[in-house]
């Protein structure tokens, strides 16, 4: 039982609650109410009222974003590019996780530890060197050098690997005496009994993919291969300026995203309080 | 750990097991990494004609003596030395406030949380509009609403004096829930018991946060300080869509100023001077983070 609240104190923390919501709430509002006004009445509403009422509501700026920019394409590069970086990732760092904590082998620590040491490098520390070798290599604007570098992640590893060592034992034991493989043991038992840290992986990786903006702005040149973050930023600075079509990319950027946390919000949640264990 | 006997030895399948996480962090992370470090002591550039030499210090001397840089290194000091306790304190006031089992909590939760799933480059295009010059702009219509009347129309990312301050603000608006979901998190760790022994023995309630929520909360505390610094050198999305750096540097960051360094200029090598000088902000504050926990687990 917690500990009853007096009620000035309950109405004192649902005042407060509702004015933090409202301006946590704002500019999104005025992004969706935005992008269904006609252009020219965006900006000289935005300040008022009358910026949050969509009177005059229609889907104009919708169509035009498919008219001025190829929006299904960065779509479809930014959807691509992500979920690649996130199945591989969860793939390739689980099964490293797994031999990390259970298996016996020569230099294991080592090597973890080269891996615990790795987590502190973000991609900004090695944006510069990865840009140079993919300049020389003629990777710019393609698919390639959006994804191969970031599948390997020691952040993912480190999570599966801490998630794993408190497995107990006994779920592998009877299956390793009866001679199956260690592939076999991973996919048939560990994985089933491992959705949680999967699914934490997964969100934080999605999350971190589907905004990138840094590193797909230094690689890509034309629209070819372009992302949504970099698409949209582009968008922005193509003139004529048009406030409201400019919402309507991002409304329809961000609804899909936003269609999957409001289902899955419990994981979302789970996954970004799944980050802050270590501390 | 157990030692690895001829029996047991699991040393083929494990290879096989981590060799492709393995082989893509050596590729892309140690290498690129070890490369920088190197190459910070050289004069490459992309597409240069000249050889390669070994040029010392000289890179560093050059940024040290480049006034855009060090406005790089000042801003991304003051954005962590704003951003880092504001935000800190405004995610840890909502954790609490969530805390308390009031109904609707979800829905609030779900709200606060909401603009961390909203994509960088999105939210600094959304806050262009916000913060629109003129009476119009909605930024300058609350402010003279919340002054009666007192405020003069600014245009803020123009403005040498309110450029940083408004890419903070909207920073403190993305960030703010990620950070409140895992102080969230800490505070449902904390024993309901030592709470309502704490209130048996007499204590207020603001004894009870200092005395027994605080330290419960220091470990999760110190990890979201640790992250919401490390993003504040980090900085770079906002400022390259809002501002470019500008006005006269006035939001120009250490990654602004290497990618400009890179992009316009081609120097690999000074750009790569740049990246150490970043590694070495971002070690600093991770080893005090470390040195904080393990000070705190041997005062327990």
């Amino acid at each position: 039982m917690r500990p009853q609240r007096s009620r000035p104190g309950m109405i004192l923390s649902y005042a407060l609650l509702s004015v933090l919501a409202l301006l946590f709430l704002t500019p999104v509002v005025m992004m969706l109410t935005g992008s269904l006004k006609p252009d020219e009445r965006v900006l000289t509403e935005a300040g008022t009222l009358a910026g949050f009422i969509p009177d005059q509501a229609s889907l104009q700026n919708y169509t035009d974003v498919f008219t001025r920019t190829d929006f299904l394409g960065f779509l479809i590069n930014s959807l691509f590019i992500t979920s690649t970086i996130v199945i591989c990732g969860l793939l390739v760092n689980a099964l490293a996780a797994y031999a990390f904590a259970r298996l016996h082998w020569r230099g294991r620590d080592l090597l973890f530890n080269l891996v615990l040491a790795l987590m502190i490098l973000p991609l900004e520390a090695i944006a510069i060197p990865l840009f140079y070798g993919v300049s020389l290599l003629g990777l710019r604007d393609t698919y390639l050098a959006q994804i191969l570098p970031f599948i390997a992640n020691a952040f993912s590893i480190y999570l599966f690997y801490s998630f794993f060592i408190g497995l107990p034992r006994e779920l592998e034991e009877a299956a390793r005496l009866d001679g199956a493989s260690t592939l076999r043991i991973f996919f048939s038992i560990i994985l089933p009994n491992s959705k949680p840290v999967f699914a934490s992986v997964a969100i934080l990786s999605f999350l971190m993919w589907w905004g990138a903006y840094l590193w797909p702005l230094m690689v890509t040149i034309g629209p070819e291969v372009r992302p949504l973050p970099v698409a949209i930023a582009a968008f922005y600075t193509l003139p004529p300026l048009q406030w409201g079509d400019i919402l309507a990319f991002g409304v329809m950027m961000v609804a899909p995203v936003l269609l999957v946390f409001l289902l899955f919000q419990r994981w979302f949640v789970r996954g970004v309080a799944a980050s802050g264990i270590k501390g | 750990m157990r030692p690895v006997s001829r029996l047991n030895d699991q040393t083929p399948s494990a290879l096989l097991l981590v060799g492709p996480a393995l082989i893509g962090l050596l590729l892309f992370v140690l290498l690129p990494f070890l490369f920088a470090l190197l190459t910070a002591f050289t004069n490459l550039r992309l597409g240069s004609p000249l050889p390669l030499e070994f040029v010392e210090l000289k890179q560093f001397t050059r940024i040290f003596n480049d006034p855009a840089f060090l406005q790089a290194l000042v801003n991304n000091l003051l954005f962590a030395l704003v951003v880092v306790p504001i935000q800190t304190a405004l995610a840890l006031g909502l954790a609490l406030l969530l805390n308390q089992g009031l109904r609707g909590t979800a829905i609030y939760r779900t709200l606060f949380f909401m603009p961390v799933v909203f994509p960088m480059s999105l939210v600094a295009v959304v806050w262009i509009l916000i913060y629109a010059p003129g009476p119009n702009g909605m930024m300058n219509n609350l402010l003279d609403l919340l002054s009666f009347g007192q405020w003069q129309p600014r245009d803020f990312l123009r403005d040498p004096l309110l450029a940083l301050p408004a890419i903070m603000l909207l920073s403190i608006w993305q960030g703010a829930g990620f950070q409140m979901v895992i102080l969230l998190a800490g505070l449902q760790a904390i024993p309901q018991e030592l709470d309502e022994a704490a209130a048996l023995d007499g204590a207020g309630r603001w004894q009870r946060f200092l005395h027994v929520t605080l330290p419960q909360l220091r470990n999760p505390l110190i990890f979201v300080m640790l992250i919401t610094t490390i993003l504040a050198f980090r900085l770079f999305d906002q400022v390259q869509i809002m501002t470019r750096g500008g006005p006269n540097n006035a939001t120009t960051t250490v990654m602004y100023e290497m990618v400009e360094t890179v992009f316009t200029r081609q120097q690999v090598a000074r750009a790569s001077a740049m990246t150490v000088v970043f590694f070495l902000l971002v070690l600093v504050v991770t080893w005090l983070q470390r040195r904080l926990v393990r000070q705190i687990r041997e005062v327990e």
